[in-house]
């Protein structure tokens, strides 16, 4: 047969000798390979106290953006909604009037602006669909629930905080 | 006529009380602890890092599983025979705490004048009772898979009574040649005697040890001898029906059993609480006596650690080799280890 890589190994065939049909040395050579495992280090991380740098790319729960006065960027466009392959986000539009400029940058804006955790599955297409810059993703996970509708996160969890109105405690710390 | 009078020597009695709960209380302790340090050494080999949540290094863990046991509910098949249902564990616990009698946990302790023997009964077939116990210690099993009314646990029951029946030979016929050596079957005879030679059985009957060591795994139904219970092809064990405390009971014997069996093969064969140089010191007695039992319960969680060493390396045996080795090999080799020992125990005394 011809051979294709040089990786194959002939099976050894040959009857066991009496030493190592004894059984004991490989069982003493099995013990020394797990009493080193004793001093090697653990793979373990300890999630809440120490975390794991995630890596630049990762795509965790959606923030919101707003702009550098602080109005939210959001157009209610929908162009997001239809780029979401799990059709996990849904909003509805609503019209700015006059006296709320400092609130949305464009005369449209999102009055309801919902993302379903549970059906998200972070494939970050929303992120490049956006056109105004307005929906990014963070390097959070999302947090347990006891309710599936805990997971429906609306403007109030997704929105960032006002940089000119902070606000010291938001409602998902 | 007179009355015969039992003079009762209340000293005695508190005395022995008092040591057979500092003993059971050590051994239930020490089988607590022994589940958490499994997990940590399991964890450690599999370079995990095991419990280290319940409390300081996870030490409150054994607690918390032991309410968890407590709490579960407690469920006994409707096909079953109730009353061996719940002698099973009973049994299982009861010769699990009973071999302890007979081991010497230190020397003598001298207290307000009075010498205090640290062990619960010398009685002089120390070795035969341990074998008994050990003997019967297999009804837990039986007893237990036979009461679940299941198939599954009665094989199991099945192999655990064949494979200790099967090492409960080499083991008897291991310490035969002890026998030969010491002269006498009580533990305290032998550690004296360990004492004052200063050499250690295991120095004079290494293959004995060995073949003790193997039966002791057996006996315990320790992995790689764990063949009563077999996930895989009995679906548990004979412990499948058994549910809170009563399968707690069936775990934390087999710890017991772990205990007592360390402390057992640290009395036969390394020295007990025998310590190098422990006479030449010039220490006081009493504190001899107490470094003693130290150096006891030091061999003993040594053996300890091997055992649950052994439970994370080696994969449990097909049947037909557990019995291979027991009969084939462990007997035979028991055997002319006996041979041998008796030829020079005789060529010492008599020559030739």
């Amino acid at each position: 047969m011809q051979i294709l890589t040089n990786r194959a190994q002939p099976v050894d065939r040959r009857p066991m000798t009496f030493w190592e049909k004894l059984y004991l040395p490989a069982i003493a050579k099995g013990m020394g390979i797990t009493f080193k495992h004793i001093f090697k280090k653990k793979a373990t991380v300890s999630y809440p106290e120490e975390k794991r740098p995630f890596s630049p790319v990762f795509r965790g729960l959606h923030v919101l953006n707003r702009d550098e006065e602080g109005r939210e960027r959001c157009t209610a466009c929908g162009l997001c909604a239809v780029a979401c392959p799990a059709e996990a986000i849904t909003m509805e539009a609503a019209e700015r009037k006059t006296g709320e400029e400092h609130l949305y940058r464009e005369e449209k804006y999102a009055a309801r602006y919902e993302i379903n955790m549970l059906r998200c599955i972070f494939c970050g297409f929303c992120e490049e669909a956006c056109p105004k810059e307005a929906i990014y993703m963070t390097e959070t996970f999302a947090p347990s629930n006891f309710q599936r509708k805990g997971f429906i996160y609306g403007k109030d969890d997704l929105l960032i905080p006002d940089p000119k109105h902070p606000i010291t405690v938001t409602k998902k710390d | 006529m007179t009355l015969l009078t039992i003079a009762i020597d209340w000293f005695y009695v508190t005395e022995k009380i008092l040591l057979i709960s500092a003993v059971l209380a050590a051994s239930l302790v020490i089988a607590m602890y022994s589940t958490w340090g499994e997990r940590k050494v399991a964890a450690w080999i599999q370079d995990r890092r095991g419990p280290n949540r319940a409390g300081p290094f996870g030490l409150l863990q054994p607690l918390a599983d032991g309410g968890k046991l407590f709490f579960k509910e407690e469920i006994i098949p409707a096909t079953a025979n109730k009353f061996l249902f719940i002698l099973g564990p009973s049994m299982a616990m009861l010769t699990a705490c009973m071999t302890s009698a007979v081991i010497p946990w230190g020397d003598v302790l001298n207290i307000a004048g009075r010498e205090v023997s640290l062990q619960i009964a010398d009685i002089n077939i120390g070795v035969l009772w341990v074998i008994m116990v050990v003997g019967m210690g297999v009804y837990g099993i039986m007893i237990g898979g036979w009461a679940s009314n299941n198939k599954f646990s009665l094989m199991a029951a099945c192999r655990g009574a064949s494979q200790v029946i099967s090492y409960e030979l080499p083991m008897g016929l291991s310490l035969i040649a002890l026998f030969m050596i010491s002269g006498s079957p009580s533990l305290k005879d032998m550690v004296e005697q360990q004492r004052e030679s200063g050499i250690w059985n295991v120095l004079l009957q290494p293959v004995g040890f060995l073949i003790f060591l193997i039966c002791a795994f057996a006996e315990c139904n320790r992995t790689p001898f764990d063949l009563p219970e077999a996930e895989n092809e009995l679906n548990g064990g004979y412990h499948l029906e058994y549910s809170s405390m009563k399968l707690g009971f069936y775990l934390f014997a087999e710890y017991i059993n772990m205990f007592i069996s360390s402390a057992l093969m640290a009395t036969l064969y390394f020295g007990g609480y025998h310590f190098p140089f422990m006479d030449s010191l010039g220490l006081s007695p009493n504190t001899v006596t107490i470094l003693g039992i130290g150096a006891l319960f030091l061999k003993t969680f040594a053996f300890i650690f091997f055992f649950m060493w052994v439970r994370w390396t080696l994969p449990r045996f097909r049947y037909d080799q557990l019995m291979k080795l027991g009969w084939k090999v462990l007997i035979p080799l028991a055997l002319v280890n006996m041979l041998i020992t008796g030829a020079v125990v005789l060529y010492r005394s008599i020559g030739f």
